[in-house]
């Protein structure tokens, strides 16, 4: 390894060595230089020039949408299924520090770190799309308390803010700072309780959103309580994402799977996703009722094959107890609820309004531009988490 | 110019930042929702149009003076440059800008040998302001009649007494004046999020997807010639009185004594503005349906009469009559106590679950 402090001097140089040092991820046994990074290497270069491109040229060089699909794949996928996936973090952290459930301690730094990924990729995400990306900070100083979307800006800043608190002591700790680790340590029930206050909130306010809609969105998924499906249902996302990740890391990482965890978090997706479901069919019922199901056509199918993949095949895959301590299932019901909500999330933001849409003549369909940005993200938050897996103490041992 | 206090927004504002940022959670009460809750009620001076079809030719001479009288400083399709636009919003200030536009945004996309002299707008768009479009059926023969029929209508922003656009905006970019109620746009303010575009129920919002520092446009019913006494420019270049400018109060009364006369009856037809002495006397066609904006989305501050159903014009169907912004405040009302539960609640759980857990370490040797 490179001894930074030849060249940026003692103190820098000792701080970026000690940041640099992967002996306690080892056992891990994580590689850099795989073919795999340099795919996705090469996704995030390919977004980076779909970027410039963007900033340079304008929205109708680069993507398709148009005034009556005003929001296109980047804010439905990046942004509403970026933070979807993101609701692991408050979900792990509050169990951890306010229900003291000390069990999942082994798996929340992984989560709030991937929290904090699938934020930053829909900050990045959202500040592309807005026509003006050099002036998104404006809601910060020009209030506007009537505007969901103001909400949500602020908490994307606030929450981003306090998953970066969540995540410093893995730094301090590698930095040896003992005394930002004991502040940080000490206020951590405070940020972690703010975090989840914040939490609540985004991921309802992404539903709110779509409140002043009722015209426009079919009343498949118009309903009054649309921020508590978005919330609930982040839940049950953000569950199956520690899951699906913990399973993951444990296969390509050499790292032990915590069996009793994985079965917490499985009874939870239970729970949570019956919650969704009897919600679901009680507004359906309630509001356009099943026939809506057949004469919705082409939006009927995607009402079905989203409750079909999401919640329903998942949730009757973990309800048998033994299913539950088996890995295969639980990471199949995981991919298939992780699946099953950025389709609702796909479905909300774009598929919902092309009856009104489309009656205009108008029609939507990503541009290649909008699909490369989109997959460099993704390629961003794996890549990224990754180097954290390595230079980063994400998984420390349970204390036995 | 003299800058419009926006009274109803900074006493929400103030009381939000008591609410929220003070992490106020005792203060959590001071966000009353009917202080904060746009207003319903119609401004004291509300002025805006009356667009009757049955009297239109469809001459679209109210369109191509949208856009003449909109490209001067001040204007809607006013704009000086990419350069300008970008300084004002970093400086969050709008600069006086004097300069006329050198022609005003034609639309000629598309058409052959068409070097900017035809304006051949389809839609609403970044350009277009107001439209007419006409309504064919059959052999489109008779005015005014569904069957074998035609018809023209009127696009525009329809300028909401409580609009979804400006409630939605985050930068309060759209801005409802509390005086005349016209609903009008400061560039500098937009960051481009477009959910004023999704939020209107009327889709008249439009963007200027080419540009590289865009905004949004729309009718802003020409408030920038009220101060030279003027009014609006479709309503001044309108030949038969099918546009017409007045305070709405006393449009909404000439639209319902319009909707009740008998066809076939004569009646005199104000023309550019309501009661002005040049009258457009001619027969009455039956008129269809409803008197469209009364009560749409809570009510328009611009009223439309047609002898053809708005549904059958392609208007949508799934307009609420009630104001959009409750559907949301309802929720936003709601995030100081989310704020207060967390906290309190949280806290009383954390100590709770805190003594149970060091008890049970004590007896079991901090097995979990
Ligand atoms: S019609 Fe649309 S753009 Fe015009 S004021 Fe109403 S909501 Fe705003
Ligand atoms: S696009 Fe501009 S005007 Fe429209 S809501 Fe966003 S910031 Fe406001
Ligand atoms: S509203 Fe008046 S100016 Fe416009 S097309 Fe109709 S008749 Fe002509």
């Amino acid at each position: 390894m490179i001894d930074f402090t030849r060249y940026i001097g003692q103190t820098a140089g000792g701080a970026m060595n000690r940041l640099l040092d992967d002996s306690h991820s080892k056992h891990l046994g994580i590689k850099m230089d795989t073919p795999f990074t340099r795919f996705l290497i090469l996704l995030m270069a390919a977004a980076a020039l779909v970027a410039v491109y963007r900033l340079g040229w304008g929205l109708r060089a680069s993507t398709h949408m148009n005034d009556y699909w005003p929001w296109g794949l980047w804010i439905s996928f990046d942004v509403l299924g970026g933070v979807a996936m993101a609701a692991g973090a408050f979900l792990i952290a509050g169990a951890v520090y306010i229900l003291n459930w000390k069990k999942y301690q082994c798996i929340a730094r992984a989560s709030i770190l991937n929290a904090f990924f699938g934020y930053l990729l829909a900050a990045i995400s959202i500040t592309l799309d807005v026509g003006r990306s050099f002036v998104i900070w404006h809601p910060l100083i020009m209030w506007q308390v009537n505007s969901v979307m103001f909400i949500v800006a602020l908490h994307l800043v606030l929450y981003l803010s306090t998953l970066a608190t969540e995540s410093s002591p893995m730094v301090f700790e590698k930095l040896g700072w003992q005394r930002a680790l004991h502040i940080v340590g000490r206020g951590m029930i405070g940020a972690v309780m703010f975090g989840v206050a914040l939490s609540l909130l985004h991921q309802s306010s992404l539903g709110a959103n779509y409140l002043i809609v009722p015209g426009k969105l079919s009343p498949l998924w118009y309903s009054k309580l649309l921020p508590y499906l978005f919330l609930v249902s982040s839940i049950m996302m953000g569950l199956s994402m520690v899951s699906f990740e913990t399973i993951l890391t444990g296969k390509v990482f050499n790292h032990k799977t915590p069996l009793d965890v994985l079965e917490g978090l499985s009874r939870g997706v239970v729970l949570v996703g019956s919650l969704y479901c009897a919600m679901k069919i009680g507004l359906l019922a309630a509001g356009p009722g099943f026939g809506a199901l057949i004469d919705g056509g082409f939006l009927g199918v995607m009402w079905l094959l989203e409750m079909a993949v999401g919640v329903v095949i998942p949730v009757a895959l973990l309800a048998k107890r033994s299913n539950r301590r088996n890995l295969d299932t639980i990471f199949v019901a995981s991919i298939l609820v992780i699946l099953g909500v950025l389709l609702n999330r796909l479905d909300v933001g774009i598929f919902a309004i092309s009856d009104y849409a489309n009656r205009t003549g108008a029609d939507y369909f990503p541009s290649a531009m909008e699909l490369i940005l989109t997959s460099g993200m993704i390629a961003f938050a794996i890549l990224g988490f990754k180097v954290c897996a390595k230079y980063l103490n994400l998984f420390p041992e349970t204390d036995h | 110019m003299i800058r419009v206090r926006r009274s109803a927004m900074s006493i929400s504002r103030r009381q939000f930042l008591k609410g929220v940022a003070g992490s106020g959670l005792v203060l959590a009460a001071g966000v009353s929702s009917t202080e904060a809750r746009m207003s319903k009620k119609l401004p004291p001076e509300a002025v805006g149009l009356l667009y009757d079809a049955t009297l239109c030719i469809g001459c679209k001479s109210c369109m191509v003076n949208c856009k003449i009288y909109n490209s001067v400083p001040g204007g809607a399709l006013y704009k000086e440059g990419v350069a300008s636009g970008v300084t004002d919003s970093l400086r969050c200030s709008k600069t006086e800008q004097t300069e006329k536009m050198a022609s005003p945004p034609y639309e000629t996309d598309g058409i052959e040998g068409n070097e900017g002299v035809w304006d051949a707008a389809e839609d609403l768009s970044g350009k277009t302001l107001s439209i007419i479009k006409a309504y064919r059926n059959g052999s489109g023969e008779r005015k005014d009649t569904p069957v074998n029929g035609h018809a023209f209508f009127k696009q525009q922003c329809l300028h909401c007494i409580t609009p979804a656009c400006v409630s939605v905006c985050p930068a309060g970019a759209f801005v409802k004046d509390p005086h005349n109620g016209v609903v009008y746009y400061e560039a500098y303010r937009c960051i481009g999020c477009r959910y004023c575009q999704i939020a209107c129920p009327f889709n008249i919002p439009r963007y200027e997807w080419d540009s590289v520092w865009p905004e949004v446009r729309k009718c802003q019913l020409c408030h920038h010639r009220f101060k030279e006494g003027k009014y609006s420019a479709c309503a001044e270049f309108c030949p038969t009185g099918a546009t017409i400018f007045g305070k709405v109060v006393e449009l909404r009364e000439e639209a319902k004594r319009r909707f009740n006369l008998k066809p076939g009856s004569r009646y005199d037809y104000p023309i550019r503005t309501l009661g002005a002495k040049e009258v457009n006397t001619r027969t009455v066609a039956p008129y269809a349906d409803r008197i469209y904006g009364l009560n749409e989305a809570g009510g328009t501050q611009n009223l439309m009469l047609s002898g053809i159903s708005f549904d059958l014009l392609g208007f949508s169907k799934k307009i609420p009559d009630s104001a959009l912004p409750d559907l949301t405040w309802a929720y936003i009302a709601k995030i100081p106590w989310v704020f207060l539960a967390v906290f309190v609640g949280g806290t009383g759980i954390h100590a709770i679950t805190g003594r149970l857990d060091k008890n049970r370490k004590e007896k079991g040797g901090g097995h979990d």
